[in-house]
């Protein structure tokens, strides 16, 4: 690495127990934090905010979410589109039907009712896991949506089953232009980003990697299973809910259950193995790789359409982009089965020694 | 067949064990415990007790119930009939929360360590008891989280030293040589800071240094905490040296009860371990 913790040496437990533990680290992270809340917003055009940078920030927030869940208490789910969904019509109906809610209010409200309907979700890992756990959520994920469009009621009766979402408001403030949402989502996916961190990083994120690694052992030590994996399954689906609710609000700009349908499911467990199962940092590189290989591999198509004597038609063009993202995924997966987030480790490792072997 | 039994073989000539600690009152009784398995008797009727302070060897063939009985003690089992009495409490079954609740500890005969974290966090679960913060705190980082981790650490560190194990302090334990993963593995449990410690084969495949290294860390462990040790172990003459007194099991049945010298010369132990001609 470009720098090293010699000559960093700590005094307390306090110091050596802080997030970034290495000064140059601190630094790095309040200087992309400066660039994501002031530079970024100077710079951009508005497709960059409202194609790319919003729909990253928004799913980085459910792959946290599901990285709580699979990656540090290993409960396997393929129902966090669901709990999106959850989150979202959550929110929708405390701001159609209690007038003056604060809109925070109704998206931490959304996220709390998620959490509810996570742990009724939950209830079967008291009893099943692994591929049999997967198989129950993946029943939360057909029951939640088939829900969702049978019942009119949570639809407010609106007769197309799209509602178009109501503008997000807070403190008078509309926030309709792109840059104002980025900042909001922003905000929302800084904040509860670190308080994640500071949940795995303590006691409880112990907990739930002692469950995930080793379940009995952790029962002799005295970590109760059932609290300790349905908390687990709360904090998640709050997780994904507040995130489905801003995929709606912040993204879509509509409410309707196809957008979260089983295949968001998948793409948020993807971006959670390539990123790294187990680290807060692996959702946010899992949800950039996702979000930005097909957009890189469209351009790369266009261009070499119209640059090159390769002439590739459009139709031929949009299938390649999925065969060459399902190679890349099907490769990444071979090659480091432990995400982007152990390359970064691996190569800072690797710099330390740079240029010598050993 | 005299003093030849396989047990002496194995057995450095040794004086009872001189200790200044003085075994105190019975802590832990059990009494007529029976558990089965369907229709296979685990254990039958087996009773024993275990004084403050002692170090209590299980000793057994494979198969004995020696694992079965660490079992029920710290409640991964219910036996059928019996009871078991902690610090004078009787209880028929408990669940292992409770039990690790009234400061009962263990390690397991195959290495139950977590293995995707490292020595110190492995350590810290150990303490997970003393953590009262809510999960709100901890996501906030403030109030009980953060004290409750640093005075935690305080206490793991103080057992990271007495373990000598300060090297590895960071180290992913899956890492780890398998010696080394038994030394966590009982930080795990000191971390607890248990009254009764239950080991199960704490020597099991180490070699004769590892070996003396953690047959020091029991003896340490026994005098400086006073803590109570339970243990299961196969070598004959480490079990003979350090215990105090030791229970032998065989086919779910106690054949042998008393301090290692009378154990030694007790005939059906020596069937037992030998085998008799019919």
């Amino acid at each position: 690495m470009l720098y090293r913790e010699a000559g960093q040496f700590k005094t307390s437990y306090l110091a050596d127990s802080a997030i970034f533990p290495i000064r140059q680290d601190r630094i790095g992270i309040a200087l992309i934090l400066a660039i994501a809340f002031v530079g970024v917003p100077l710079v951009a055009t508005p497709y960059f905010f409202s194609a790319i940078l919003i729909p990253f920030l928004i799913l980085s927030l459910a792959a946290i979410g599901l990285n709580i869940l699979t990656g540090y208490a290993g409960q396997l789910s393929l129902g966090s589109a669901a709990f999106m969904a959850v989150g979202a019509f959550a929110s929708f109906n405390f701001i159609a039907r209690i007038p003056g809610i604060p809109m925070l209010v109704a998206f931490a409200a959304g996220g709390l009712v998620a959490a509810a309907v996570g742990i009724v979700f939950g209830l079967p890992s008291l009893r099943i896991r692994g591929f049999y756990l997967a198989v129950a959520t993946l029943a939360a994920q057909f029951f939640i949506i088939w829900f969702l469009t049978k019942v009119p009621w949570v639809t407010n009766y609106n007769a197309s089953g799209v509602i178009t979402a109501q503008p997000i408001v807070i403190l008078g403030y509309r926030f309709d232009s792109p840059p104002a949402k980025y900042l909001l989502v922003l905000s929302i996916v800084a904040l509860m980003a670190l308080a994640a961190k500071n949940m795995t990083r303590g006691n409880l994120g112990r907990k739930w990697m002692a469950i995930r690694d080793m379940d009995v052992a952790a029962e002799v030590i005295g970590i109760p299973q059932m609290r300790t994996k349905l908390l687990a399954f709360a904090v998640s689906s709050f997780y994904c809910g507040v995130a489905g609710a801003l995929f709606a609000y912040a993204y879509l700009g509509t409410v309707e259950p196809e957008a979260y349908n089983l295949d968001l499911s998948f793409r948020i467990l993807f971006m959670v193995i390539i990123g790294g199962v187990g680290t807060i940092l692996g959702s946010f590189l899992g949800s950039a790789f996702i979000v930005l290989t097909p957009i890189v591999l469209n351009t790369t198509v266009t261009w070499l359409d119209a640059h090159t004597p390769v002439h590739i038609p459009a139709s031929a063009g949009s299938n390649l982009e999925v065969v060459v993202f399902g190679v890349l995924i099907i490769a990444f997966l071979i090659l480091e089965p432990h995400g982007l987030a152990r390359l970064w480790s691996i190569g800072k490792e690797k710099l330390r020694l740079w240029p010598f072997p050993h | 067949m005299s003093e030849v039994a396989p047990v002496t073989a194995t057995s450095r000539p040794s004086a009872p064990r001189a200790s200044a600690r003085t075994a105190g009152g019975v802590i832990l009784a059990v009494d007529h415990i029976s558990l089965a398995f369907g229709g296979v008797k685990a254990l039958t009727d087996i009773s024993f007790d275990v004084r403050e302070h002692e170090i209590r060897a299980i000793i057994g063939p494979n198969g004995a119930g020696k694992s079965s009985m660490l079992n029920v003690i710290n409640g991964v089992y219910r036996p059928q009939h019996g009871t078991i009495t902690f610090r004078g409490v009787p209880r028929h079954d408990v669940n292992t929360h409770e039990a690790a609740a009234q400061g009962i500890a263990r390690t397991f005969q195959n290495i139950a360590l977590f293995k995707g974290m490292s020595v110190l966090d492995n350590i810290m679960t150990g303490r997970n008891l003393r953590m009262k913060a809510t999960f709100v705190e901890q996501a906030l980082w403030i109030g009980r989280a953060r004290n409750e981790e640093l005075a935690n650490r305080h206490k793991v560190e103080e057992i990271i030293d007495f373990l000598e194990i300060q090297h590895i302090r960071r180290t992913p334990v899956g890492r780890l040589p398998y010696g080394l993963q038994k030394r966590v593995e009982l930080a795990r449990a000191l971390a607890a800071e248990p009254v009764l410690l239950l080991l199960d084969e704490p020597m099991a495949g180490m070699n004769v240094e590892e070996k003396q290294d953690m047959c020091r860390f029991i003896l340490d462990v026994n005098e400086q905490y006073g803590t109570t040790i339970v243990l299961i172990e196969h070598d004959m003459g480490v079990v003979m040296d350090i215990s105090d007194r030791v229970v032998v099991l065989d086919y779910g049945k106690k054949i042998g009860d008393g301090v290692p010298a009378d154990v030694r010369a007790n005939q059906a132990v020596i069937d037992a371990y030998l085998g008799v001609a019919h």
